[in-house]
């Protein structure tokens, strides 16, 4: 659940807003039609699936869904949701702010520092919250021997579950809104000011309704990720939607009743996408002038620099140096203990070979479904388009389900196979290599490919020599993120895995939740670094290109 | 200080990191009056209307409204408290609110009643009247200039600062919202600086013109005055076609090629000194002359006059203005004589 769009404008050639025009000619071919309809039934498939599998659910199963439990469910998933996203912005717009507008001392570090929690898997932080805090955990250990202290105030249940997840997700929000930040045209704050409205007044009349569809956008992504988490909510014992339906399908005898609950998800993430919508309503963000934009002002922070130091310093240091010191403890308490730690070959190669396969097949259809969205837009690419968000608004836990239940009836040849994993994880995270690519699409003029035809190419070759070379780099972007995001998949990979299929995720998961937290650590900073390889070839990518843009 | 003053300032100064951007700026604005600044990009003229509305600070020199004091080297009043109406250049209207939302903006301490009739004023004042839903994004660029107005115009302030209003506008549309703007300014009585790079734009709109090179004020007049009588060979060239002929000082006259002319200087000059005389398009009646030693070399067609360009022996070119209907081809070899009852400007020679 990463956008690697939000928060940063891409520019697009008003010459490519061209409509499906008649004639032969600029119909799109078959090979790029044929891979888009592919991707877009299959993102189709889990959802008709689960529908159709609550049509013929049992009516002890519908009792079972109407059930008082089913409610409190409901009620302790929208808690967690809302409070997320609540502290979540508490903490992402005044870190935004402070990093892009004031002249806070080291202001690009921080600018740094804040995003990095993004790399921390939320079942990582849960794991290393209950070892820290949890009973016999890190601090009692500590507490026992001089104090006697042998219990600590319980971390489990809401409390750690929303602070945990906030502060692992609040960069999405940050980033989005940092985006918008960068955006915001000074004049309109001077005009304010002139129109005899002081600092403060400017702020939240002028800049904050402008700042506000960032702020929602944000929202949406933290929301739908701690709607859909299952990590850090079934460590820290906190029943929401997710881990409920695990547990359904681990012990009921009637899975119906966890397509059932899927269903229900479902239902609340439409509510998140839709009150989303609500919100960004009828504004546009764009300037109205087409005059050259003034630089921002820089903000002098004065007597509240070092409180703002602070603050920065207090978020990085709950979001990042926490969790790495108490990784650092567990991992050298194991190597004192003299446990195997890095036995985790086997592990590791699975989670390569999954996520390599996943970020290959990705980018190969997305490739040919952007060019699609870009250089024939109308009434059939926006259909395919919307398919394609699917995996995006549905939690992982649902589609591995729905797939489960999918490949135990109709497709035994794949099922208990890599490769129904595989599909599982093109469904989740196909949208983030279609983001990249056709950001990368867009940048492109047509006209370009339009030379090279009149030099002499056919347009299959003028795509080979200039447009897929010129989307070389975008391409490699879009698998480097589905790679990424895919080695931290965690409910997927334990539903559907094979038996015996271990990847680091699912070995952090088990590991701490038997309470194992030296292995659990080790599979961890494994995890950590070699997911990061790809988002720090991503940035050098990225920048270097930066340089090259006119 | 006049009681009609509006605006005073005195000797403003401001630099960015060592370059001057407003160099000893000193001029007033009287009540109703509508001043221009002409001068080219990057000369300065939009950080003087934003010192005057309080968006930069001085950093010598006093700026006062209304016989208060608002900015000088140690004081700086804040741009809400000024109570003056800024239009920008690309208008800044807020994306989130309705025209209507917008031009109330400023009318903040209003109780709800008053609010409205004073939107309604205003919009037809603008001729905005059932836009008042509308966001700013489905807006033409007229009609955005329009808001933009309406919004400086609705909290009534004591003046209004216009930074390159009609340069976001296609030159169609920007003759007309031209007269549009100038004839609501002179409705409302409202005291107004703009600024442009538009010599047109400058003349047409504005009671005085102030012309601004390089942080410098160099010279406020009337539109007529400062085309008459610039006083150096710059303002010369931004307010208008211009020829320069090198002249000798005889007396009360000045020897040119273009015959012996009246003279007059902003400058110190004195008897035979060396001199350049500017020379505008409608200065020389040209007559046909098969003696004479200019001749016209090319012919620049207007619409509504010719542009006849005439090469003098000495290699020099004057620029004449005729009728429409000017039979005079290239290659005809013609005498110039002086059409203009003022007399002609020198200017000392350079180096």
């Amino acid at each position: 659940m990463l956008n690697p769009s939000a928060g940063q404008s891409i520019a697009v050639h008003p010459t490519q807003q061209v409509g499906w025009r008649k004639g032969l000619g600029n119909l799109p071919s078959s090979w790029l039609l044929g891979p888009s309809v592919l991707v877009a039934l299959a993102m189709l498939l889990p959802v008709a699936y689960l529908i159709l599998r609550s049509v013929g659910a049992s009516e002890s199963a519908w009792d079972l869904l109407f059930r008082l439990r089913t409610l409190s469910t409901l009620g302790r998933t929208a808690l967690l949701g809302i409070s997320v996203t609540g502290i979540s912005i508490l903490l992402a717009v005044p870190l935004a702010w402070l990093t892009t507008r004031t002249d806070l001392p080291f202001r690009r570090f921080w600018g740094v520092v804040s995003v990095l929690p993004l790399v921390i898997p939320s079942y990582v932080g849960a794991f290393l919250v209950v070892s820290a805090l949890g009973p016999r955990g890190l601090v009692q250990q500590i507490l026992e021997t001089p104090f006697g202290v042998d219990r600590l105030p319980s971390i489990y249940g809401f409390p750690g579950a929303t602070i945990t997840l906030a502060f692992l997700t609040y960069p999405y929000i940050l980033l989005t809104v940092r985006g918008a930040i960068q955006n915001l045209d000074p004049s309109l704050e001077e005009a304010a000011r002139g129109l005899g409205h002081g600092r403060w007044q400017t702020f939240w009349r002028v800049v904050v309704p402008q700042l506000r569809p960032a702020i929602a956008a944000g929202s949406l992504l933290v929301g739908l990720y701690a709607l859909s988490d299952f990590g850090a909510v079934s460590l820290l014992r906190y029943e929401t939607f997710t881990w409920s339906i695990y547990q359904q399908y681990q012990t009921a005898f009637d899975r119906s009743i966890a397509a059932l609950l899927s269903l229900v998800l479902v239902a609340l993430a439409t509510v998140i996408l839709l009150m989303e919508s609500w919100s960004r309503g009828r504004l546009k963000y764009f300037r109205t002038g087409s005059g050259v934009a003034r630089r921002q002002r820089v903000l002098r922070l004065e007597r509240w620099k070092w409180p703002a130091v602070a603050f920065c310093a207090a978020v990085a240091a709950l979001s990042l140096a926490l969790p790495f010191s108490v990784l650092a403890y567990w991992l050298v308490r194991g190597v004192i203990a003299g446990e195997p730690l890095f036995a985790l070959w086997t592990e590791t190669r699975n989670s390569f070979y999954a996520s390599g396969i996943t970020a290959a097949i990705a980018a190969a259809f997305a490739l040919p479904f952007s060019v699609l969205l870009v250089r024939y837009p109308g009434r059939l690419s926006r259909l395919l388009e919307s398919t394609s968000y699917v995996g995006y608004a549905l939690p992982g836990i649902v589609i591995a389900l729905a797939l489960v239940f999918f490949g135990a009836n109709y497709a035994r040849p794949v099922y208990q196979t890599v490769w129904l994993l595989v599909f599982a994880y093109l469904i989740l995270h196909f949208p983030v290599a279609l983001g990249a690519i056709r950001a990368a699409v867009l940048q492109i003029s047509p006209r370009l490919e339009e030379a090279a035809r009149g030099l002499g190419l056919s347009r299959q070759r003028a795509m080979l020599k200039v447009t897929i070379p010129l989307l070389w780099p975008g391409v490699l972007a879009g698998a480097a993120l589905v790679f990424l995001v895919t080695m931290k998949e965690l409910p997927a990979t334990l539903i559907l895995g094979p038996l015996g299929f271990k990847t680091l995720a699912t070995a952090i998961w088990s590991a701490s939740s038997e309470a194992f937290f030296a292995r659990a650590a080790a599979a961890a900073l494994l995890l950590i670094l070699l997911s990061s390889l790809p988002t720090a070839f991503l940035l050098v990518r990225l920048r270097s290109q930066g340089d090259r843009q006119p | 200080m006049i009681a009609s003053t509006v605006l005073e300032c005195a000797s403003v100064s401001k630099s960015y990191d060592g370059v001057a951007a407003v160099r000893d700026a000193s001029f007033t604005l009287a009540k109703g009056e509508i001043m221009s600044i002409l001068g080219p990009s990057g000369c300065g003229k939009t950080t003087l209307l934003r010192l005057i509305a309080g968006f930069e600070r001085v950093d010598a020199g006093e700026i006062t409204v209304q016989g208060k004091q608002v900015a000088s080297a140690n004081s700086h009043v804040q741009p809400e408290r000024r109570n003056i109406g800024m239009v920008f250049q690309e208008y800044a209207l807020f994306p989130h609110l309705t025209v209507g939302k917008n031009v109330t903006f400023g009318l903040k301490d209003v109780p709800d009643d008053k609010k409205e009739q004073r939107l309604a004023e205003v919009l037809q004042l603008t001729r905005l009247e059932g836009l008042g839903n509308r966001y700013p994004s489905e807006l033409s660029g007229g009609q955005q200039q329009r808001v933009a107005l309406a919004r400086t115009l609705a909290p009534e302030p004591v003046m209004v600062l216009l930074d390159e209003p009609f340069s976001n506008l296609d030159a169609t549309l920007r003759s007309q919202v031209r007269a549009e703007v100038q004839s609501i300014l002179h409705d409302q009585g409202a005291s107004t600086i703009f600024v442009t790079h538009d010599r047109e734009e400058a003349f047409a709109m504005a009671d005085r013109v102030g012309v601004m090179f390089d942080g410098n004020l160099v010279q406020i007049d009337t539109p007529g005055a400062m085309y008459r009588f610039p006083t150096t060979a710059d303002v010369a060239r931004i307010t208008g076609v211009s020829d320069l002929l090198e002249g000798t000082i005889e007396g009360g006259r000045v020897a040119t090629e273009a015959g012996k002319l009246p003279w007059m200087s902003a400058q110190d000059i004195g008897d035979s000194d060396s001199v350049s005389v500017l020379v505008r398009a409608d200065d020389f009646l040209v007559m046909p002359n098969p003696n004479a030693k200019a001749v016209v070399v090319s012919r620049e067609y207007r619409g509504d006059a010719m542009i006849l360009v005439v090469r003098l022996p000495s290699g020099a070119t004057v620029h004449c203005r005729q009728g429409p209907y000017s039979e005079l081809a290239a290659g005809t070899q013609v005498t110039l004589a002086p059409s203009r009852v003022q007399p002609f400007v020198a200017f000392p020679k350079k180096g």
